[in-house]
């Protein structure tokens, strides 16, 4: 299994610390893992993003151009990087500031309301988790129970509280992610 | 086994640093490789092991203070990227001509001049071949994942050391910024006075009654007092070109086509090399790790093996110089790279690689 992912969005929607996230999880499943981010001009100009690989197998080259999976949480990053899905890939996107939505017939494409779901959960800050718990629903690559020993190795002891939190804002993630 | 933890390359070198027992870390921000003072101010190792980290005002500074604790004996470091490393080449010639040991790491970025902040491999020729003014070399280790970012520290300054000389650590942005599992290595401690008298009985540690001063120069009027030590110099190279060679290969055994690529590029180079074998292409790769000491001998030997050899860089053609050099005719040799901070994708170096061989 090798699944290669990227994370786009806006600095500040936690496109970075999702992939540090599902990273882990995917460490706490002994599996491999590279997390490779932007840190060029684009982060400069606002927007973030991240490739994460996991895969069973030594990864070999950490930056790919055709993604399985593509988790999209702004206009800019949907416009950049929808072409970018692999045929029979599966496409994730927030719709909140969407105006021209993705048109490919030949990938799977997912919609994930993470505001209302961060909004539900009472948390703004677990956004990210939302949108987490979308993936893993449609690609359920990490067992549950890593998903919790991922989370309780990213959160620093101090906001141990708040595990339970993002653990919720991924399960509502799950169930609120809608197919096209 | 041991813990493993996701972190950056850069994260790497500095807990590395804690962990192996360096003395001293002086350095200045630089993108790519910033989270390297980053981490160590974060971890403030000045309370646990007594290790110094000091943010010097300029690369210049950071590596005269890596000259001064290095004069001492001390376990010392420094790490910046292209620009900066510039900045540092006086004092990488100095701390080669007083024969001191250090680490200086380099997160090349894309040049020249203020360049790009992107990846890049483009000062190759720069840390192998010199860089400062002088006959000299530093060893030169090229990272290719995290794990080698937190092992190089501690090799590099057994290397360094050993041979009474300054080693840099090759990195680029991709493996400075990329974060990979890690597993953290048994510690060790700082040396105590002992140790380090032991080690480094030529530092100068204050003069006792039992022995001479001893003297840290890199100055030599007398023309013959400079050749000798010259020659001595060549010397300790030879001995290291003959001892310290480390490459790694993949799918070489039985490779028509060999590639050679060094760091981030090597793990490209992978991907390219699985590619062409799903195609039926005999293809393999050699990495070298070492790159001075260069694995001239192990490429001469697969050159008489081959149809081609091509070498992949994140610059303009520097390493397949060396390469041509090792091969000395008996098989072509090619060169594909990328520029400016772009990254190849094993697609383009495919249909490069086949152009080159008149494959189709």
């Amino acid at each position: 299994m090798k699944e290669e992912i990227i994370i786009a969005g806006f600095g500040g929607q936690g496109v970075l610390s999702m992939g540090k996230i599902l990273a882990y999880c995917a460490i706490m499943q002994d599996m491999e893992v590279t997390w490779m981010p932007s840190y060029g001009p684009e982060m400069r100009g606002g927007t973030a993003n991240v490739c994460v690989i996991v895969s069973d197998k030594k990864i070999s080259s950490p930056i790919v151009t055709k993604y399985d999976t593509a988790i999209i949480l702004n206009q800019q990053s949907l416009d950049k990087f929808e072409s970018t899905v692999k045929p029979g890939g599966l496409l994730i996107y927030d719709p909140n500031g969407i105006v021209t939505p993705p048109t490919r017939t030949d990938i799977k494409i997912c919609k994930i309301n993470a505001i209302d779901v961060a909004a539900q959960v009472g948390n703004a800050k677990v956004y990210n988790m939302a949108v987490m718990g979308a993936y893993l629903k449609m690609k359920p690559i990490i067992l549950s129970e890593n998903i919790d020993k991922g989370l309780a190795k990213c959160i620093p002891a101090r906001y141990a509280d708040l595990i339970a939190l993002n653990k919720q804002a991924i399960e509502e993630g799950m169930k609120q992610v809608e197919e096209l | 086994m041991a813990e493993k933890i996701l972190m950056k390359g850069n994260e790497a070198i500095a807990i590395s640093a804690i962990r192996n027992g360096a003395d001293g870390y002086f350095g200045y921000p630089i993108t790519p490789q910033s989270e390297v003072m980053e981490t160590l101010m974060k971890e403030r190792p000045w309370l646990t092991t007594g290790m110094v980290v000091l943010q010097a005002e300029s690369e210049t500074s950071s590596i005269n203070m890596v000259y001064g604790g290095a004069c001492c004996g001390k376990k010392v470091m420094t790490s910046s990227s292209s620009p900066g490393i510039s900045l540092m080449c006086e004092g990488l010639s100095y701390l080669a001509g007083a024969e001191l040991p250090c680490v200086i790491v380099n997160c090349q970025r894309g040049g020249p001049g203020l360049g790009t902040i992107q990846p890049s491999q483009s000062d190759y020729n720069q840390c192998v071949k010199g860089g400062g003014h002088g006959d000299y070399n530093a060893i030169v280790l090229a990272p290719a994942s995290a794990q080698d970012m937190y092992d190089f520290v501690d090799w590099g300054f057994d290397l360094a050391f050993k041979y009474r000389t300054p080693v840099i650590i090759l990195a680029d942005g991709i493996v400075g910024q990329m974060m990979e599992k890690v597993e953290l290595r048994p510690e060790k401690p700082r040396m105590t006075k002992e140790e380090l008298l032991k080690v480094a009985p030529w530092a100068t540690t204050g003069k006792t009654a039992d022995r001479p001063y001893n003297v840290i120069t890199s100055l030599a009027l007398e023309s013959d007092v400079q050749e000798r030590f010259n020659q001595k110099l060549a010397a300790k190279y030879e001995v290291i070109k003959e001892n310290e060679v480390k490459y790694e290969e993949y799918m070489t055994e039985d490779a028509e086509y060999v590639f050679v690529a060094f760091g981030c590029s090597a793990r490209i180079g992978e991907a390219v090399v699985d590619q062409l074998r799903e195609e039926g292409i005999k293809a393999g790769l050699l990495r070298p790790v070492t790159l001075f000491p260069f694995p001239t001998k192990r490429i001469a030997e697969l050159s008489g093996q081959v149809k081609s050899m091509m070498t992949l860089e994140l610059n303009l053609g520097q390493m397949v110089d060396d390469v041509r050099l090792a091969v000395n005719g008996k098989c072509p040799v090619g060169f594909y790279g990328r520029q400016g901070g772009i990254i190849y994708t094993p697609d383009e170096i495919v249909e490069a690689f086949k152009k080159f061989n008149n494959l189709k």
